[in-house]
């Protein structure tokens, strides 16, 4: 095998592959099909509460164009990080759409389904024996955090992946999953160079972000022995050196150099050049091997329930001194709180937090400019509790300290807050936190992951 | 020259949840080299901006990417209370006012 080929198919699963272009790019006889499907971009919501970002219908689009390509061709399809968090509930969500189209499509196929999530006493096992290192910065972590963790996952490396393929799986269903390992897995398992076939992977798991324009389309990947040439397909795309360069820094606080499971991908030799108007050859890259190999663990934890009110104040009076006005809300709040739920609920179980939209609410305390202010401001409250119902009654008992809280300026009864909606406040439900950001060294590099092989649709249907 | 009049794009992002990372990318050397070599961007500059340690903060010349890159810890980490952006998106406005000269 001289070169292996790929298409990554879309950004994130769900997000909508351009068919026509990916139809295009299955003519050039790719070997495999990934994409990928998770991030923690979306913020900790999709792990702890155990939703996908994307809807239903639109994950099914995608991975519908997918298996029918990878059928008709008799080549794996790889998804990773399924459901955006990877979590076992994730998995078995994207695992019943994919049966879903094996018997609506008529396609007969082996699923390898490898879930990531971690068995909490395995972890505090590990804990104990010191196999949880932090990276920076992070937040502390214990036992008790475990325990109240809703879910930890942790992200496979190409190993699982190719086992997989070795048990002739023709759909990979990955949880939480390291993106560029989709796609150096295969082209690893078939004695392609590591670090190019990382360094493609990284280049293309978001889909055409590597181009240097944005539009639909997919990427296509080339791997030979010394060199790598990714291009995309798609209306008016292109890849230039300087875009499949650039992607390297995309969400990386270190553009040279990436850690994985197995090693660390280096860039800082790496070489891009134009060899035709859309197609960028990658050399240099090279996979630093690790003496340990770590899993990097992804947790969340339930911050409580929330409830908010939106509103605005256009007075310049309380404009001119915001800070003291509403802390004499914030007073009356806390007193009305007190008042009406301190036989259940302590101050240091509850919190108000004031985003002030106009000053402040985007930058916090990085925003240079806090003392220009616009002639109006907006204003979210949020109070966050144990329970909905302890945070709605805050949110509700807020209302009139905003509304009445006197300005010194004004003689008589104002209405100092304009409240956006009615009801003026918001039920958010549970809010998340992330609270790991650690890598766990396993004593092998299979414990943490567990692999079923599913036979779908057919005669074979499970 | 401010450099948002030199540079073809300033973003920022989250790299991760725990860091936040801003890129300042040229269409040209020209444009790049000459903020490269005016100084005038380096970790005690974005400190300052940022409020943060010089010694907190990841500065990155990517020559062959025509770009800059910075990287620090997250002051809130991601969707945690008090965040107030999500995808640390909108971060980057105090870079476009750093002079160079």
């Amino acid at each position: 095998m001289e070169e292996i080929r790929f298409i990554s198919a879309i950004g994130a699963l769900g997000a909508g592959v351009h068919a026509s272009s990916f139809e295009e790019a299955m003519s050039h006889e790719p070997h495999f099909i990934a994409a990928d499907a998770g991030t923690t971009d979306a913020g900790p919501y999709s792990l702890g509460g155990g939703q996908p970002a994307f809807p239903r219908e639109m994950v099914k689009h995608d991975l519908t164009l997918m298996l029918r390509a990878g059928r008709r061709a008799a080549i794996p399809v790889l998804v990773g990080s399924a459901g955006t968090a990877g979590g076992d509930t994730h998995v078995d969500w994207t695992l019943d759409i994919a049966r879903e189209i094996a018997a609506e499509q008529g396609l007969t196929f082996r699923a390898a389904v490898i879930y990531s999530e971690q068995d909490k006493s395995y972890l505090k096992g590990l804990l104990r024996e010191n196999r949880i290192r932090p990276l920076h910065p992070a937040p502390h972590i214990d036992e008790e955090v475990i325990d109240r963790s809703i879910r930890i996952v942790g992200m496979m490396g190409v190993e699982p992946l190719q086992r997989a393929i070795e048990a002739g799986a023709d759909f990979v269903l990955a949880g939480r999953c390291s993106d560029s390992a989709l796609f150096a897995a295969v082209p690893i398992l078939r004695g392609f160079p590591e670090g190019l076939s990382w360094h493609a992977g990284k280049v293309s798991e978001c889909g055409t972000m590597a181009a240097e324009n944005l539009g639909k389309g997919v990427i296509f990947g080339q791997i030979r022995r010394d060199h790598a040439v990714i291009r995309p397909f798609g209306p008016g795309l292109r890849c230039t050196p300087q875009s499949v360069a650039a992607h390297g820094l995309y969400e990386n606080a270190d553009p040279y150099l990436h850690k994985e499971s197995s090693g660390t991908l280096d860039l800082s030799r790496a070489t891009f050049e134009s060899i035709d108007d859309v197609s960028v050859r990658i050399k240099g890259s090279t996979l630093i091997p690790s003496d340990t190999y770590t899993v990097k663990l992804e947790g969340a934890e339930l911050i409580g329930y929330q409830s908010i009110v939106i509103g605005g104040i256009r007075d310049p009076f309380i404009i001119r001194r915001l800070d003291s006005w509403l802390a004499g809300v914030r007073q009356r709040i806390e007193e009305a709180v007190a008042e009406v739920l301190g036989n259940t609920l302590s101050r240091s179980q509850y919190q108000l937090i004031f985003h002030i939209y106009g000053r402040d609410a985007v930058m916090g305390n990085l925003e240079p400019n806090r003392a220009t202010i616009a002639n109006e401001v907006g204003l979210v409250l949020e109070a966050t509790a144990p329970t909905q119902e302890m945070a709605t009654k805050i949110a509700m008992l807020s209302r009139q300290p905003l509304l009445h809280h006197p300005v010194p300026e004004w003689k008589g009864s104002i209405t100092t807050f304009a409240c956006l909606h009615n009801p003026a406040h918001i039920d958010r439900g549970p809010v998340y936190r992330f609270n790991f950001n650690h890598v766990a060294l396993p004593h092998t590099r299979e414990e943490m992951f567990r692999t079923k092989l599913v036979d779908l649709g057919g005669s074979k249907a499970s | 020259m401010r450099l948002a009049s030199l540079a073809t794009l300033i973003r920022s992002k989250n790299a991760g949840p725990f860091s936040l990372t801003f890129d300042i990318m040229f269409a040209d050397q020209e444009s790049y080299f000459r903020v490269k070599r005016s100084g005038a961007l380096n970790a005690n500059v974005f400190a300052k901006l940022y409020h943060c340690a010089p010694e907190t903060v990841r500065f990155f010349e990517c020559d062959n990417a025509l770009a800059f890159k910075f990287s620090m810890p997250r002051p809130i980490f991601q969707g945690d209370l008090g965040d107030g952006d999500l995808h640390g998106g909108q971060q980057f406005a105090p870079l476009m006012e750093v002079e160079v000269s």
